[in-house]
């Protein structure tokens, strides 16, 4: 908003038409970093560490303080998620019809923590605060699609099928 | 213009100070010291500890004294029961997530958490609990970083991010896993950190320290075949007394002396020397650069924080830089030649220590190129702090030494080498010697006090021998940084630039004795270390580097002419050739 | 670009149009059939309905029947929601399969599809939305148009009077008149803390600077709370008109709505409603052919609930950390960029057009004394009725649980309502009859918040409700000031350590210890806020906290770690139902035998006392 830099020249946007598409939508502001990096998170998935360099010169933002900004969103993440991102909704009304149920079974089925990806690339778990959907509490998410009204049963369903695709 | 006064109460006294104080300082000025930890006078002014809460009839909640200003008719209490309470709350979190091995701290006894501590006689930590753990990064040559002891002020982000625009570490994560780190989580020898030492001074208690590398002293100190030469930087004598007690900007240089000669160093010789030699060199190669029109404007390069700067961030403007290597890394080249010849000493024997008010010193020292013929030109280098250690392990009553003189063949320097100390000090230096040089005359006017003032960036024009010359002089990164903005962009009608990393230059160094936000808040502590610097200066005999006999019988019987094949190969760098970081990180 | 002539026939005929969507009466041989795009109902398929519908409809090459996408009708809780009009039929719990019914039975045949006709709490089934006791009490203001217009068309929102407040306060009033009527009013910010938002307006103004901000505060991240998003996806340019009013009367030229990634549908109709409006010149340069300037930026959140927090918000804005800043100075003196900033909320900005359209004694005339208008909760938990209700200031927790929300599922008792989300606090029965405005939640021990209202029966431990709210806050601290950070981890970790039977009576006093002076010291609201749901609980369930800390119990069953679940042989009567349910085969006894629990094996997940049909297990 305050200061118009000059567009410098980005290494690797040769290679990578999203970031040359990036430095063409948002001019180089400093309060643009927050759009670009949930344009990045959206397209990548993660937000990856060469990236994160870019924006720093683009934008004429330290790298510490891009790392800072991306690891105090949550939405940001630096690793790639799993091929099915599963979340589960921790928010109130579905915390208060049994989501930590969800949860622990989610953790336990796939041994791995929310944040963390399965060591073959296939499921990643995260919490969520409130999807919206509190008329169907409780719930949880695949790559996006809602599961309303769950079960220990119908997610132990969900993820048999997922995993025998 | 003058301010409007506000009246108001501070534990049922008036006081009456301008508009826009705040109430820590309103406090002060009735002699009502309110705690503060994240507080750092002009750096760190965020309110993020929660010590300084006071207060403040009727506010609902506490007022934060340390950014908070004062209003008119305000009545403050700055130890209610609630207050103290809720201090004592504080205070217990932060010890509850910090280390609490103060017998194994460097920082014991110059502890701002610990004094806290102890002013609120915290016997046991009522809210114990999980603690965040983090590895110690001991990786680079400069800075040891053990998070474990971070109470997370974040005064050192302040002061690289904000006074040097570094931005080397940032607060990273969120909420109790919050912590201060690197790009990536590095060690900082890996990201743009210019070791400089800024953050070491601005940190409260240990998390931050200099890479102590005293014992390799004390091993060498003790072998028979090593012959230990010390050298001591300039800002280091009006800043040692000062762990020893005594007042900012006290003059030890005649105590230090006694002191190291009593730790046992061979000789004991004076970095101003090397200073000298750098004027001789640098002035020597401003007239040239200056008569050819060559990279002008030149940037001294004696400052190793702002070399890497450069390097990391202006590649491009490296031509600009004087070839000269640093004081202290072209007097160990002198002494391990020139001293070692005449001496008949083995000079794969002598054992190079520079007592330095510098981090970055210890990294300038194992760069590749601060070598000729194999040999380091400097083995070791201390900080200020490190040998205030040395001097109590040894257990020397370093105040009641006497005074000695540093050690033959060397003991003369001039006082142009001792401002190299201060910013501006260096440009005066070459300024003295470069007016002579071109007018062949021996001139009076040797101060210039147009380049001595606090500002971070001084712009003079000095008319020498006839021509006027533009100069600039700048200290902090920060101001670096407009500087070579200005250079790149074409704007540069100067020709000379001095450049020193630290604010304030070396007497502000990273190596220098750590001062509490108190006195950091109190008292000038650049003005006063200043002065006394150019104090030496003005009680010296000889004040122009290119008097001092030394330099002048070492030139003649040794080096042959400033500038020459012999001078550049012991006292140029190859700077400029593409020896950058980038390369050096990759070696 | 649209003249304001053209902007008055749109609004003429499109009222025509559309007035078979709010007059059951309405003469016209047109049906419109609504389908409910909220994000409960979309992620229940609505989409696809929609698309059902229109297919349905080609095939069959049926005029005068048009689909329609809407916001969110409220509740939420028999979504996915198509309702007929002008007849005004209310169809609940639509899939996609039914629409072909729906057309050929309802619309084709004139007979209303029974078999899909909501239930009302006592069993019968109501034909049309006003019916329903849910609805009865309700009073819509901000959520007027939600769930009656089109959100992606902004003709139908003028149609509705839509832009007429903005063109009357740039044609016919003075700034100054503007906030004197907002705070004649009595409206008061809908974001949590109830500061007067003329007062807030006022303020802006009056601060020195040419360069002003309006922000609109749409990070709505308490959990369970999804009022501010209904707004959004169903009534946009409600929100993008209050925006305009407030720069034009702060002296403001551009807004920023800061909204949550996580409302993909909000952004999107946020971005087509901006569009639209620059496209006939609402937004953008010379509005109305007067002075005024106005244009309005997205910005999107990733995710940090603390940049609801005003100024957390503003660092965010700028591209930051969302951490907290110091006040004062506050945003109206020294917000974006240092420059002076009005942010509100967007249930705030939905009520303004309405004060200005008609007039701030209407609008004080509803509500309490100091609480003036409508509030919207979001109503979830155990309760009927989950969804979305705005009620006048002044209305009973009561009248809100059981008359709108159909009381308590399962036939279980009424335990304790939260309010304010983590911020907030619990009401108990004691209060259900409090009338619910700003001053009595707090002297309740609880806060208006941004409006999350969540039922909870008695078989909720409070407890551990007290440790799930801090679980949120400790992960969404920032981290900036030491009581916060840390204050909230030690709080968790004692509130844990009660929850897992290693507890002590003094863990008790701790608690309250750290919570009064994390209240008091701490930089913003979220730190200031947080031991909220500790101080409530133990304000109203002491008791419970003393059983887990001395006893070392918890009769809700909740805290699986101290829970010793067995089964009494007085009401056993050896059905087995529970042995053959126990995942981990704890229960023992053959036949009509009464049964036992191995204690070691079991793990407590209370599958057994779900299924006993005698009640025989228990604590």
């Amino acid at each position: 908003m305050e200061q118009k830099n000059d567009k410098k020249e980005c290494s690797n946007c040769k290679k990578d038409k999203f970031l040359k598409e990036l430095f063409d939508t948002y001019l180089p502001q400093k309060d643009n970093l927050i759009q670009m990096l949930n344009e990045a998170q959206e397209h990548y998935g993660y937000i990856p560490m060469y990236v994160q360099e870019e924006l720093s010169q683009y934008l004429k933002i330290p790298m510490a303080e891009i790392y800072g900004v991306v690891t105090f969103y949550s939405r940001f993440s630096l690793k790639p998620k799993g091929k099915y991102n599963i979340s589960v909704c921790l928010g109130t009304a579905c915390y208060v019809k049994g989501s930590q149920k969800i949860m622990d079974r989610l953790q336990e089925k796939l041994g791995i923590k929310p944040g963390e990806t399965t060591k073959d690339g296939l499921f990643s778990i995260e919490e969520t605060r409130c999807v919206g959907a509190c008329g169907l509490a409780p719930v949880f998410t695949v790559n996006g699609e809602v599961y309303g009204k769950a079960t220990v049963q119908k997610l132990d369903q969900v993820i048999d099928e997922l995993m025998s695709h | 213009m003058e301010k409007n006064l506000i009246n108001l109460t501070i534990d049922d006294q008036k006081v009456t100070v301008p508009e826009g104080t705040t109430i820590l300082n309103a406090a002060k000025q009735v002699g009502i010291d309110i705690p503060t930890l994240c507080f750092l006078k002009d750096i760190n002014e965020v309110g993020d500890c929660r010590m300084c809460i006071v207060e403040v009839e009727g506010r609902r909640g506490f007022a934060t004294s340390c950014i908070q200003t004062v209003e008119e008719g305000m009545v403050v209490h700055t130890h209610t029961p609630n207050v103290l309470e809720a201090r004592h709350v504080i205070l217990d979190l932060i010890i509850s997530n910090h280390a609490k091995d103060c017998l194994t701290c460097t920082r014991s006894g110059n502890c701002e958490l610990q004094a806290l501590a102890t002013k609120f006689n915290v016997l046991n930590v009522e809210f114990p609990g999980e603690m965040t753990k983090h590895k110690i990064d001991d990786l680079s040559p400069s800075i040891v970083r053990d998070f474990n002891k971070c109470i997370l002020c974040r005064r050192c982000v302040a002061a690289c991010k904000n006074v040097q625009q570094i931005g080397a570490i940032d607060c990273i994560n969120r909420g109790f896993e919050s912590c201060i780190s690197t790009f990536g989580d590095n060690s900082l020898n890996d990201v743009n950190c210019t070791f400089c030492g800024q953050c070491i001074e601005a940190c409260p208690t240990g998390a931050l320290h200099e890479k102590e590398t005293i014992n390799d002293v004390w091993v060498k100190l003790k072998d028979p075949d090593a012959y230990v030469i010390v050298q001591t930087a300039p800002a280091v004598r009006v800043a040692l007394g000062e762990e020893f007690g005594m007042p900012i900007g006290t003059n030890v240089k005649g105590k230090m002396i006694t002191a190291l000669k009593r730790l046992g160093f061979d000789k004991v010789f004076d970095t101003n020397t090397g200073a000298d030699f750098t004027i001789m060199e640098e002035a020597t190669e401003f007239i040239e650069r200056f008569k050819e029109n060559d990279n002008l404007p030149m940037i001294t390069s004696c400052s190793p924080g702002w070399v890497k700067f450069i390097e990391m961030n202006y590649p491009e403007l490296l031509p600009h830089l004087s070839s000269c290597k640093s004081p202290h890394q072209m007097f160990g080249a002198i002494c391990k030649t020139y001293f070692a010849e005449k001496q008949n000493i083995d000079p794969k024997k002598i054992y190079m220590v520079s007592v330095m008010p510098c981090i970055a010193k210890k990294f300038e020292s194992k760069r590749p190129e601060m070598e000729n013929d194999g040999l380091r030109n400097v083995d070791n280098v201390i900080t200020t702090r490190e040998l205030a250690r040395m001097i109590k392990q040894a257990n020397i009553e370093f105040e009641k030494l006497e005074d000695s003189q540093f050690d033959d063949p060397m003991e003369e320097a001039t006082g142009a080498g001792a401002i190299f100390g201060t910013t501006g000090g260096v440009m005066e230096a070459a300024l003295r010697t470069a007016q002579d040089i071109l007018s062949g005359k021996d001139l009076e006017k040797i101060d210039f006090k147009q380049v001595r003032n606090s500002k971070g960036i001084k712009r003079a024009t000095v008319n020498i021998a006839g021509k006027d010359l533009n100069v600039v002089i700048a200290s902090g990164l920060a101001n670096a940084r407009k500087i070579l903005e200005e250079i790149k962009e074409g704007k540069a009608d100067y020709q000379f630039v001095e450049i020193m990393a630290c604010p304030g230059g070396c007497i502000m160094g990273g190596g220098q004795p750590i001062k509490s936000s108190k006195i950091r808040s109190e008292l000038d502590i650049r003005k006063l270390r200043s002065n006394a610097l150019y104090t030496i200066d003005e009680k010296s005999v000889i004040r122009k580097s290119h008097e001092n006999p030394t330099l002048q019988k070492i030139y003649k019987e040794y080096l042959g002419k400033p500038g020459g094949h012999l001078a550049h190969k012991l006292l140029h760098s190859a700077k400029g050739d593409g020896l950058f970081w980038h390369d050096y990180k990759n070696k | 670009m649209k003249t304001l002539q053209e902007l008055h026939k749109i609004r003429e005929e499109k009222r025509k149009e559309l007035e078979l969507r709010v007059n059951t009466k309405t003469d016209t041989r047109e049906k419109h059939i609504l389908v409910c795009h909220g994000t409960g109902c979309t992620s229940s398929k609505s989409p696809q309905i929609l698309e059902n519908f229109k297919k349905i409809i080609k095939e069959k090459n049926i005029q005068n029947v048009r689909v329609i996408k809407t916001g969110c009708f409220g509740l939420c809780a028999k979504g996915p929601i198509v309702i007929i009009r002008p007849e005004d039929t209310f169809y609940a719990n639509c899939t996609p399969e039914d629409c072909e019914e729906i057309i050929q039975s309802h619309i084709i045949e004139g007979k209303i599809v029974e078999r899909l006709l909501a239930k009302d709490i006592d069993g019968s089934k109501v034909k049309s939305l006003d019916e329903l006791s849910f609805y009865k009490k309700q009073m819509r203001i901000a959520l007027k148009n939600c769930g009656i217009i089109n959100p992606e068309n902004i003709d139908e929102y003028i149609a509705f009077d839509g832009y007429r407040a903005l063109e009357r306060v740039l044609k016919e009033m003075f700034p100054e008149e503007v906030i004197d009527i907002i705070k004649k009013s009595g409206l008061r910010g809908r974001g949590g803390a109830g500061f007067p938002t003329g007062k807030k307006w006022e303020l802006t103004r009056q601060s020195d600077g040419i360069q002003k901000y309006v922000v609109c505060n749409a990070d709505e991240g308490d959990p369970g709370a999804f009022m501010d998003r209904s707004i959004l996806e169903g009534d946009p340019h409600s929100v993008l008109e209050a925006m305009a009013i407030a720069g034009y009367s702060i002296g403001a030229n551009k807004g920023f709505i800061y909204v949550r990634a996580e409302y993909p549908i909000a952004v999107q109709r946020l971005k087509i409603a901006i569009k639209q409006a620059e496209d006939y010149g609402i937004l953008g340069k010379n509005i109305f052919d007067t002075d005024f300037c106005f244009d309005i930026e997205i910005r999107l959140g990733a995710g940090a609930f603390v940049c609801g927090e005003e100024t957390a918000l503003l660092e965010s804005i700028e591209g930051k950390r969302g951490q907290p800043r110091v006040k004062p100075p506050y945003p109206a003196q020294s917000g974006l960029w240092g420059k002076p900033t009005l942010i509100n909320n967007v249930e705030t900005y939905a009520n303004i057009t309405q004060i200005i359209l008609k007039g701030a004694e209407w609008f004080s005339s509803i509500g309490t004394e100091n609480s003036k208008g409508t509030k919207v909760f979001a109503l979830g938990g155990n309760v009927n009725n989950i969804g979305l209700v705005e009620v006048p200031m002044g209305t009973t927790l009561r009248e809100i649980v059981y008359d709108i929300g159909g009381g308590i599922p399962n036939g279980r008792d009424f335990k304790a309502a939260q309010t304010g989300g983590p911020s907030g606090g619990c009401i108990p029965k004691e209060h259900l009859d409090t009338p619910i405005d700003y001053e009595s939640l707090k002297t309740i021990g609880s806060m208006m918040g941004s409006g999350g209202l969540i039922v909870m029966d008695d078989t909720k431990c409070m407890v551990s409700l007290a440790k799930f709210y801090l679980q949120f806050t400790v992960s969404e601290s920032c981290g900036k000031c030491t009581p916060c950070r840390i204050g909230t981890k030690r709080m968790l970790e004692i509130l844990e350590k009660l929850c897992s039977g290693e507890g002590e009576e003094l863990d008790i006093y701790k608690l309250e210890k750290l919570a009064v002076n994390i209240q008091k010291s701490s930089i913003c609201g979220l730190g200031q806020s947080a031991p909220n749901p500790v101080i409530s609980t133990l304000k109203y369930f002491r008791d419970e906290f003393r059983q887990h800390a001395i006893a070392k119990e918890c009769r809700a069953l909740e805290c699986k770690a101290m829970a010793k679940i067995a089964i009494d042989p007085e009401k056993c009567k050896g059905c087995g139902l529970c042995q053959k349910h126990c995942p981990v085969n704890a229960i023992s006894g053959e036949g009509r035998e009464k049964r036992t629990i191995d204690q070691e094996k079991c793990i407590k997940c209370g599958t057994c006392l779900a299924s006993c049909p005698f009640h025989a297990i228990g604590n």
